[in-house]
């Protein structure tokens, strides 16, 4: 009796030190997000106040984020980002999963060293790749549309790993059910090993999604035309030309911006960790 | 239907040898199981008799057709695999329809929206949902089709993989160890359903198995397989009665065939273990030799001497019918195991000197390098090594 009671504080004590840590380093990571919606709802006059408050003392929120909507082509941006990303998962998963199928399930000499030059693809930082790029990207006279916005990143390493990872959980008796069933080699992918790989896909969606509607630094350098401009760029755009010193509106901007990434992480939360850690455990 | 034949199959992988040299053949409608310890190779030969897996030499005919080379599909066989290997995002229905789909449907028909508004399809898809619910009657696995495999027990798991085998009407059904996934109990009921299916549809089954009760109770032949060689193929009763080779002799059978190293004393007569067998054997005196006694060939005596071994009893297992008796004998590390009726042998105490015969004519001799040894009486077969050839 007395033991269980011991124990049951030792783990309470354990549970509140744990807490304690999440706790801060949430804070942490949550701060700017906070003082981001907190000075899209103030009016311009307690922004710079020396006083710190997170709730504003006259309500601003209408007409900054009237004027965040108003005053700049915000619903394009977010237009662009939508398509752009779309178009970027779709051809991501088009190319990761057949690779990811051939190096997690057939042999073939020289798997191994693809695999490690899709190692050394996911070291790769993307800006070293950006003056490469962009040089590849003028040779094909793709500067300034949607396609240069998309091209540098159809090929995901991140995407192939995490694929293979996933399709080495799947028994091999199954891609052999599926070859004595008649599926030919891609049709396994797309109709056996994908669908069983779902955690995968959406975890991986979520990532590569947030990282290009997030994404600055390559659009900053393909696209010059306002009309083609994803959320971010465009927003900075925003700020040089328009706003000035006007931070309520463009923090009002930046929130309806990061809005919609928020709500999808919140769908997918479940399959989201499901899909980072399925295949780091077995 | 189809006869199978396999010549001369030899695999490797790396520098291990998988697969040596094996060769044979099965008639059309036959039941053959090819038994063997985990790790003989037998199910990389039936891997390769699907076509998942190539070999390094050798061929591979169904029916009239050399399938090397082709692919699995068309090979008009189907595979049940020990995991079952159903797809966990189909439910049954479309896990059964599957291998009819793609076979009957073009590519353009199968594409998801598309597909519709083209003209046959109805009738086609209507087809095949027919059969498939027939064959799922017959399976007894009606009631689930449109269940997730993850939410069927072992039992309708495994019917669920029959019936994806089934339902395209193969000419050949390999097996790769179905049942072992399935508790005692139900193994045993699956093994009476996979037999009275082999018996309904009539095609040739391929079954791979550790299990020797499967292998015995299920085949029309059993091919054992050690190390990747095919020592004996033959009807489940030569196989345990009158196997060619010691190593065969010692696979099967449980508890294990005892063997003892005895010397031909002179015709007639075979010296073992401090006693004195009357054993006939075409062999010079003096020639060593093997003989194996399985534990039910052996009968309680009343008293020592010529023909009879001598041991202390070192421990009982009751079977119920039967007793199984652990003999110390002189000499001798392994216990001998003897089978007695319970009935006839009431009195049995541990430490207790105990006295057993074994009939002659159950008595299995084998040469020191492990081949049968085969003597008058015993069943003619083309394996039977003539001894003087062994020794001079």
């Amino acid at each position: 009796m007395n033991g269980a009671i011991s124990s049951n504080r030792l783990s309470l004590s354990a549970a509140l030190v744990r807490h304690a840590v999440l706790l801060m380093t949430g804070t942490l990571i949550l701060l700017p997000f906070v003082w981001m919606v907190s000075l899209s709802i103030k009016p311009p006059g307690e922004i710079f106040r020396a006083s710190f408050s997170l709730w504003p003392a006259q309500l601003y929120a209408g007409e900054n984020y009237t004027k965040a909507l108003s005053e700049t082509s915000l619903l394009r941006y977010m237009g662009n980002g939508v398509l752009v990303c779309a178009m970027i998962l779709l051809s991501q998963i088009l190319v990761c999963a057949p690779c990811a199928y051939a190096l997690a399930k057939l042999r073939f000499p020289g798997r191994g060293l693809l695999f490690g030059l899709v190692l050394v693809g996911l070291l790769l930082p993307h800006q070293v790749l950006a003056l490469p790029l962009f040089a590849l990207g003028h040779q094909l006279g793709i500067l300034n549309t949607y396609a240069a916005l998309i091209f540098p990143y159809i090929v995901s390493p991140f995407g192939i790993f995490l694929f293979r990872q996933f399709f080495k959980t799947i028994p091999d008796d199954v891609v052999h059910a599926a070859r004595l069933d008649g599926l030919s080699e891609l049709a396994i992918v797309w109709r056996i090993m994908l669908p069983m790989a779902l955690p995968a896909v959406i975890a991986f969606s979520i990532f590569s999604v947030v990282s290009h509607w997030n994404d600055l630094f390559w659009p900053l350098i393909a696209v010059r035309d306002q009309s083609l401009m994803p959320p971010p760029l465009g927003i900075m755009a925003f700020k040089n030309e328009e706003a000035g010193n006007d931070y309520g509106p463009l923090m009002a901007a930046s929130t309806l911006v990061v809005l919609p990434l928020v709500i999808a992480f919140l769908a997918a939360q479940k399959w989201f960790v499901e899909g980072m850690t399925g295949g780091a455990v077995k | 239907m189809a006869s199978v034949s396999i010549e001369s199959i030899r695999k490797d992988y790396g520098q291990t040898p998988v697969l040596r040299s094996v060769s044979l053949s099965i008639a059309d409608g036959e039941f053959l199981t090819l038994l063997g310890p985990s790790g003989c190779g037998k199910s990389t030969l039936l891997r390769i008799l699907a076509g998942l897996e190539v070999q390094d030499a050798g061929s591979v005919r169904i029916g009239d057709l050399v399938v090397d080379g082709l692919r699995p599909k068309r090979r008009d066989i189907a595979m049940v695999f020990q995991s079952y290997a159903l797809y966990p995002h189909m439910n049954v229905a479309s896990n059964m329809a599957l291998p009819l789909r793609m076979r009957r449907l073009s590519a353009l028909q199968r594409l998801p929206v598309l597909g519709r508004l083209l003209p046959r399809l109805a009738q086609i898809t209507a087809d095949i949902d027919v059969e498939v619910s027939r064959t799922a009657k017959s399976l007894g696995i009606g009631h689930l089709l449109s269940r997730k495999p993850g939410q069927l027990s072992g039992g309708q798991r495994q019917r669920v993989a029959v019936g994806r085998a089934m339902v395209r009407h193969p000419a050949v059904f390999l097996m790769d160890e179905p049942l072992s996934n399935l508790d005692a109990k139900l193994r045993v009921q699956m093994r009476a359903e996979i037999k009275e299916l082999h018996q309904r549809l009539g095609v040739t089954f391929v079954y791979v198995t550790h299990d020797q009760a499967e292998a015995m109770t299920l085949s029309d032949r059993v091919a054992v397989m050690l190390d990747g060689e095919l020592p004996q193929i033959a009807p489940p009763q030569d196989i345990y009665a009158d196997p060619d080779y010691r190593r065969v002799a010692e696979f099967i059978g449980s508890p294990k065939i005892n063997m003892f190293d005895g010397v031909v004393r002179e015709r007639g007569l075979i010296d073992v273990a401090g006693s004195t067998l009357t054993i006939e054997a075409d062999a010079l005196t003096g020639t060593p030799l093997s003989l194996g006694i399985r534990p039910e060939a052996f009968y309680l005596a009343d008293r020592g001497g010529q023909g009879t071994l001598t041991g202390s009893v070192r421990m009982i297992e009751h079977m119920g019918s039967d007793l199984f008796v652990h003999l110390d004998l002189a000499g001798i590390d392994q216990p001998l195991i003897a089978r007695l009726l319970a009935e006839r042998a009431p009195h049995i105490v541990p430490g207790q000197t105990l006295h057993v015969g074994a009939r002659a004519d159950r008595i299995l001799l084998f040469t020191r390098d492990g081949r049968r040894l085969r003597r008058e009486g015993d069943s003619p077969k083309g394996c039977v090594t003539p001894l003087r050839e062994v020794v001079g």
